[in-house]
């Protein structure tokens, strides 16, 4: 027979489109997906029916219209919809700049799916919880050598709940030290993740933004006019979504110190830091890592995750309640935080995704943490250098300043030509497999594209990432039409979002849209 | 039925002195100059083009629009329904804004939906002239460069963005400024713009898919938290000096007065107490220590203070000092500066070097940007 | 000196050394060490962490955290009673499978069109919670109960423009704790007394607390204790006819047989995910919700993400963006607080919505059946044990109750240390959280509970107190 010739650079990809209907559609009356327990016998007849008794206004009234489905057919819809979705662990998912999606190893899910860790009830006494409680604990260590921070918390569930524990430290040390009404100021980069901002907004904090200078860095003189007696503190990611580092980091950092303030460290992007340079160093008495990013914990399509909240030892005593200890023979959870700000999250955070960063990083060691960050950083040049051959993609501040491992592009020159944005660039490049988002507003770069590639992808999987690019931003030139229409080997079509401003024509659920659509 | 009346007025020279080297066809002489020159007008194929974008509507619409080349010959053979509303006595290569004025007028009386026109910053002068903030206006590019924002940024979106609003109609409208260029500057290589006005058009946020994190404000509400803090903070007893924009009347808004949206205005304890002043009133109400200038940049280019603003004089910036000018503006326009500082132009040397230096701009309640203030 | 790295580490494809002189080359530099070049030479780290030797193999992997974990004692092995935010519910099998499938598992931000299932699962589970709570709009979830909370009261603040708000006394202080945090400054929480009888509000006090600034009146049904408050009616009148927001918690496992608080006038209803279909992980399967009636003055002011469906350009498609985006709550223009969205628990609101495809209305009454039958007969059985009334607050209960054992002579530290060494998890240790209880313990009894798993506890109970 012949062989099979594959010689295109690009993926003859095509998603799965199974047109599914709505839930509700599938409902067949009478059908059922699981049956529950019912109560045995001698329990009803002791205590009749357990509804009866209930007064009136307790019982529920409205019927309940849930659909009636048998169980392969939910299970059918369910795997079809997940057909349907773009895993990371699907495909080369560099696109996502900022997030640092990465490998998440299957292993890790083995271990995570032990009844010993999904069977724990926080409440359980800490005597029959030692397991989790080790893991948490040495987790804490590890993360202290990797930060150089003195104690650690998991209790944040994201990385907005870890701007807002950061910024009720703040508040908190500022009260102690009787300075909370004079410090009213907080400052941070227009890079910085917004949540930066908008968790110390929340805290009643006053927020200044600082621009960046002509290198793309977070403009110094700027800086010093911002710094005040009102200065709390000082918010920051560093290397920035651009992927420039601050070599100046510590210049503004003790400037903040000189002000009385202190200094927070978005660690989001310190998958290309790993091992490589500490949080301490530069002079930050907190910081906080998205185990979601760098600790190659799964996204879960937007949760559940796990934030990690490290502060230097004189605001230890201001974290939530409670850590974990180890008092030389056992483990236990440590409330007695003297000036606490309390509890940001339930119980102990999301301890399932504290395990599945434990062995992450015992997978690899310091050694592999090194390597993590040196790969990521190698991935990212690579990516940058050859992206670069085309035209249609530029690197805003230059390419003389080598950025870590994410960089944030501009096709700037390909929407003047051609008229095409990054989100219509998006839409095509959906048509091979492959996703990019354009990462948050505000848009101070012009038809942004922020990739990351972490230490994931193989050489060919960042070739075929910079073919299937280059393709698209010529066809933009060449074949515009194809982009247009794009997507058309994605799972759905262009949508008419012309209804999802309008209180008279939005449909939030089903019911609504029952409701609303004629 | 009923068919959507839709303004169409093409001035069928702009566009010719790119060409061939000149900067705009404004007057008659370098209009001359420009054909001489081997200038062909081109503005039919690009308001074409972004008509293509209303075909699918054609039943629907019914256009206004002015004799021959002004766009009665583009209508008729793309086959849209329309109604010659003027007839200019030289149509053609002669017309005149005069013509794009009165053909502006004579639409606005029957209501349209929106007035689409195709020209340069001259064509949005016209129009605010005749128009003033009343009718939708969009323009569609075919000149050389141009600043007025009134304009979609090709003439293709300018179409998109048409019949988006046409059909849906329920597209947002904002004020958008009207840039007043020295044209004679311009041909000396000087790019000296001002604020001339406001026309109201519809727009379209760019719409992002990626939604992990939280849009900005749109620039209205933007403006509100801006003005509703300012006001907040608004002392007893101090003059508050307004310069023009929108920014800055949201203030006014804020207090429930009518300001000038051009002009410079003047707040006390929450009230009006003077309108669209020149120098010599303000002169009158400035107070060295009880005065607060309120400024945002205007006019293109970013000029917090420009050749546009005669009014606050380096006299009345002397007896204000630095530190009682507030600036304003809405993120996304600092945004838009991508790094080029604000600029300040007095015409006094060293007046504009005693104002610059990094001022702590409002954003939104409770939020500012540092950003530079250079000389322009 | 040149730090060494992990060459051919599995999850590090370009690990390998002579890929990395293939790459260096290309990109014109001559090793690792030319990377990371913007970084300062004094904030570069000079030699490896010191962290622990990693496992050499992925066997060795598993094992040794296996190890480490299976010093765990697990209610799987155990007969466990504990509750108070956290219940222990039967997760059916597929609601695992899908859970656990990678595309959903490892999916994250992508576009309304290639990720299609993430949308269309969320806006399903939207949709399915919205008919159990008899409500219209329903967020994409939350951290957690306290979280989806507190995010009520800030927005009824908002739209009330007022800076109070009436808390029911009976909300567990941890759970208070996470609210007040997030809270302040803006909202001030006061509590209301509740009727130490019957567990139910003190209305009296409310009508004494509510005032022009009360911006909401949150209560809890069932509440942390358990107690069903047949109030909810009055007191989401007294609310309204002083001008605050009606918020409502509830746990969604009862709402197969209990009233959803839509029906006694709630504006705001919100509560936890977890009992529907997702594992307790130590306290990390919790999952918040939000919903309101589909009024512009309430979806404006969600700072979550809402899913709404919409036509595409193919005739019979659906297709999915999101609702109201740019609303008032990213930027309320006085509010010096933006919420704001971030990672929350989107997978864990996929899986509420497989689970309630599964119950279907039968089964979710069944559910809700089973657990008051199975609650009343523990109840019995407990108060039959000298010195222990089964349920101290004299009123209708649900999933969980308060056991007063003071009569006993024990305390609960000293029962609940027996019940342990028996295999056994008590009720959680109330004194200290309601110091006017006495030794008393919350209980928490659900379908996972056979009539021989309560036979048992009562048993282990008569021992101990006998002993």
């Amino acid at each position: 027979m012949k062989r099979i010739v594959r010689t295109s650079k690009v993926r003859n990809f095509h998603q799965a489109r199974w047109n599914e209907p709505i839930i509700f559609e599938l409902s067949k009356k009478g059908e059922r997906g699981v049956l529950i327990p019912k109560a045995e016998a001698e329990i009803s007849a002791a205590v009749g029916d357990g509804l009866s008794r209930l007064p009136d206004a307790l019982r529920r009234k409205a019927p309940l219209n849930l659909p009636e489905i048998n169980q392969k057919r939910v299970l059918m819809h369910y795997l079809r919809l997940s057909q349907e979705n773009m895993g990371g662990n699907l495909n080369i998912e560099i696109g996502q700049g900022t997030c640092t999606v990465k490998y998440n190893p299957s292993v890790n899910e083995a271990i995570a799916n032990n009844p010993k860790m999904t069977e724990l009830h926080p409440l359980q006494d800490q005597s029959t919880a030692q397991g989790i409680l080790e893991v948490m604990y040495q987790s804490d260590l590890m993360l202290r050598e990797i930060s150089g921070m003195d104690c650690f918390t998991f209790q944040p569930g994201g990385g907005s709940q870890a701007a807002m524990t950061m910024a009720s430290i703040v508040r908190m040390y500022h009260r102690i030290n009787g300075e909370e009404t004079r410090r009213d100021e907080i400052i941070t980069t227009i890079f910085s993740h917004p949540s930066d901002a908008a968790a110390p907004a929340l805290k009643g904090y006053k927020i200044i933004k600082i621009m960046p200078d002509e290198n793309g860095l977070p403009d110094y003189d700027a800086f010093q006019a911002a710094i005040s007696e009102r200065t709390a503190a000082f918010v920051v990611a560093n290397p920035e979504d651009t992927g420039l580092f601050n070599p100046k980091v510590r210049q503004f950092t003790k400037l903040v110190h000189d002000a009385g303030g202190l200094n927070c460290y978005d660690q989001a992007n310190a998958n290309g830091l790993l091992g490589i340079a500490r949080a301490r160093d530069a002079g930050f008495d907190m910081c906080y890592f998205n185990l979601h990013k760098s600790f190659g914990t799964p996204h879960g399509c937007g949760g559940p995750g796990c934030d990690a909240v490290g502060v230097t030892q004189s605001l230890r005593d201001f974290l939530p309640k409670p850590l974990v200890g180890y008092d030389g023979e056992k483990y236990f959870l440590d409330n007695n935080l003297k000036y606490s700000i309390g509890k940001v999250k339930s119980f102990h955070g999301t301890p399932q995704v504290v395990l599945r960063a434990y062995a992450w990083m015992m997978s690899l060691g310091a050694a592999g943490l090194y390597e993590v960050a040196k790969v990521a950083a190698l991935n990212n040049v690579y990516l940058n250098t050859k992206l670069l051959a085309h035209p249609a993609i530029t690197l805003p501040y230059g390419t003389k300043t080598q950025r870590i491992e994410q960089a944030r592009y501009t096709i700037a020159k390909l929407t003047e030509d051609t008229g095409f944005t990054s989100e219509d660039i998006a839409r095509r490049v959906m048509d091979f497999g492959m996703h990019i988002w354009s990462s948050h507003h505000p848009f101070y770069i012009p038809s942004p594209l922020t990739l990351e590639p972490t230490e994931t992808p193989s050489k060919e999987d960042l070739d075929e990432y910079i073919e299937t690019l280059h393709h698209i931003f010529d066809e933009a030139y060449d074949n515009p039409e194809i982009i247009r229409t794009a997507p058309n080997n994605s799972t759905t079509h262009q949508t008419d979002e012309s209804s999802l401003d309008d209180p008279a024509q939005w449909c939030p659920t089903w019911r609504v849209y029952l409701q609303n659509a004629k | 039925m009923n068919r959507i009346k839709v303004g169409l007025i093409v001035n069928p020279i702009a566009g010719m002195g790119g060409k061939v080297g000149l900067k705009g066809t404004d007057g008659v002489k370098i209009l001359a100059e420009a054909m001489k020159r081997g200038a062909a007008p081109n503005a039919s194929a690009l308001v074409r083009q972004a008509l293509e974008e209303l075909i699918p509507l054609r039943d629907q619409l019914l256009f206004l629009t002015v004799a021959e080349t002004m766009g009665e010959t583009l209508c008729r053979s793309m086959g849209f329904e329309f109604q010659v509303v003027h007839r200019p006595h030289n149509v053609g290569w002669e017309t005149t804004s005069q013509d794009t004025r009165i053909a502006a007028s004579e639409m606005a009386k029957e209501n349209p939906a929106v007035i689409l026109f195709a020209g340069g910053d001259g064509t949005a002068r016209d129009l605010y002239e005749a128009l003033g903030q009343g009718p939708l206006v969009l323009g569609i590019p075919t000149g050389v460069k141009i600043h007025s924002p009134v304009y979609a940024n090709t003439p293709h979106q300018a179409g998109q963005l048409a019949r988006d609003f046409l059909a849906q109609g329920n597209l947002s409208t904002k004020l958008e400024e009207v840039i007043d260029l020295d044209e004679e500057a311009l041909r000396q290589g000087k790019v000296y713009t001002s604020l001339y006005g406001y026309l109201r058009v519809p727009y379209k946020r760019e719409y992002l898919q990626n939604k992990k994190a939280p849009t900005p404000l749109s620039d209205k509400e933007a403006q509100g938290a801006i003005a509703l803090y300012l006001i907040d903070h608004m002392e007893k007893d101090i003059i508050y000096v307004i310069g023009p924009g929108t920014t800055t009347q949201a203030i006014l808004d804020g207090l429930g007065e009518a300001g000038t949206l051009v002009g410079v205005d003047v707040v006390c304890n929450g009230e009006l107490i003077r309108k669209d002043c020149g120098e010599r009133e303000l002169l009158e109400v400035v107070a060295p220590g009880k005065t607060r200038l309120v400024l945002t940049p205007t006019g293109g280019q970013g000029f917090l203070l420009g050749r546009g603003n005669q009014q606050i004089s380096p006299e009345i910036l002397k007896m204000v000092g630095k530190e009682n000018i507030i600036v304003l503006a809405t993120e996304d326009k600092l945004i838009k500066q991508y790094g080029r500082p604000l600029l300040i132009f007095t015409g006094d040397e060293k007046t504009d070097l005693a104002l610059k230096g990094y001022y702590r701009v409002i954003t939104g309640y409770g939020s500012s940007m540092m950003v530079p203030v250079s000389v322009g | 000196m040149t730090i060494t790295g992990y060459k051919n580490h599995p999850y590090i494809p370009n690990s390998d050394p002579k890929i990395q002189e293939e790459m260096l080359k290309e990109i014109g530099l001559k090793s690792l060490d030319e990377l990371h070049g913007e970084i300062p030479e004094e904030l570069k780290l000079k030699e490896l962490l010191d962290l622990p030797q990693p496992y050499g193999s992925e066997y060795e992997l598993k094992r040794g955290v296996d190890e480490i974990m299976n010093k765990n004692m697990s209610t799987a092995e155990t007969l466990n009673f504990l509750g108070a935010g956290c219940w222990q519910h039967f997760v059916p099998a597929v609601c695992d499978e899908i859970s656990r499938r990678a595309e959903l598992l490892t999916g994250y931000a992508g576009e309304v069109y290639n990720d299609h299932g993430r949308f269309q699962t969320l806006f399903e589970y939207e949709s399915l919670l919205a008919e159990l709570l008899d409500m219209d709009v329903v967020n994409v979830p939350t951290f957690d109960w306290p979280q989806a909370a507190a995010t009520s009261l800030r927005m009824a603040s908002r739209i009330t423009k007022r800076g109070e708000a009436l808390v029911a006394g009976t909300v567990g202080r941890d759970r208070l704790l996470i609210m007040k945090n997030y809270c302040d400054p803006g909202v001030k929480l006061v509590l209301v007394d509740y009727d130490k009888t019957t567990g139910k509000m003190d209305l009296k006090d409310l009508k004494k607390k509510i005032s022009n600034d009360t911006c909401a009146v949150y209560f809890e049904n069932p509440s942390y204790l358990g107690v069903l408050d047949d109030q909810g009616e009055e007191i989401s009148q007294i609310a309204h006819t002083n001008g605050a927001i009606s918020v409502v918690g509830v746990d969604p496992s009862s709402l197969g047989v209990l009233a959803p608080p839509s029906e006694y006038g709630a504006d705001i209803i919100c509560g936890d995910l977890q009992p529907l279909g997702m594992h307790m992980n130590y306290g990390g399967g919790q999952s918040g919700f939000i919903s309101t009636r589909n009024e512009e003055r309430f979806v404006e002011e969600y700072p979550s993400r809402l899913f709404g469906v919409v036509p595409t350009i193919v005739e019979g498609e659906y297709g999915f963006g999101d609702v109201a985006y740019e609303r008032t709550s990213f930027g309320n223009l006085r509010e010096k607080g933006k919420e704001y969205v971030g990672t929350q628990t989107a997978l864990l609101g996929i899986t509420a919505g497989v689970y309630l495809s599964l119950l279907g209305p039968k089964g979710m009454e069944e559910l809700g059946r089973n657990i008051l039958q199975k609650s009343a007969y523990a109840i019995g059985l407990l108060s039959k044990l000298p010195g222990v009334n089964g349920c101290r607050l004299a009123s209708p209960v649900f999933k969980e109750f308060v056991v007063d054992f003071n009569g006993t002579g024990k305390t609960i530290k000293e029962i609940n240390e027996k019940l342990l060494a028996r295999g056994i998890f008590g009720g959680k240790d109330l004194s200290e959280e309601f110091p006017e209880m006495g030794q008393s313990a919350l209980y928490c009894v659900t379908e996972v509970h056979l009539k021989k798993d309560l036979d048992k506890l009562a048993q282990a109970l008569e021992e101990i107190l006998r002993g």
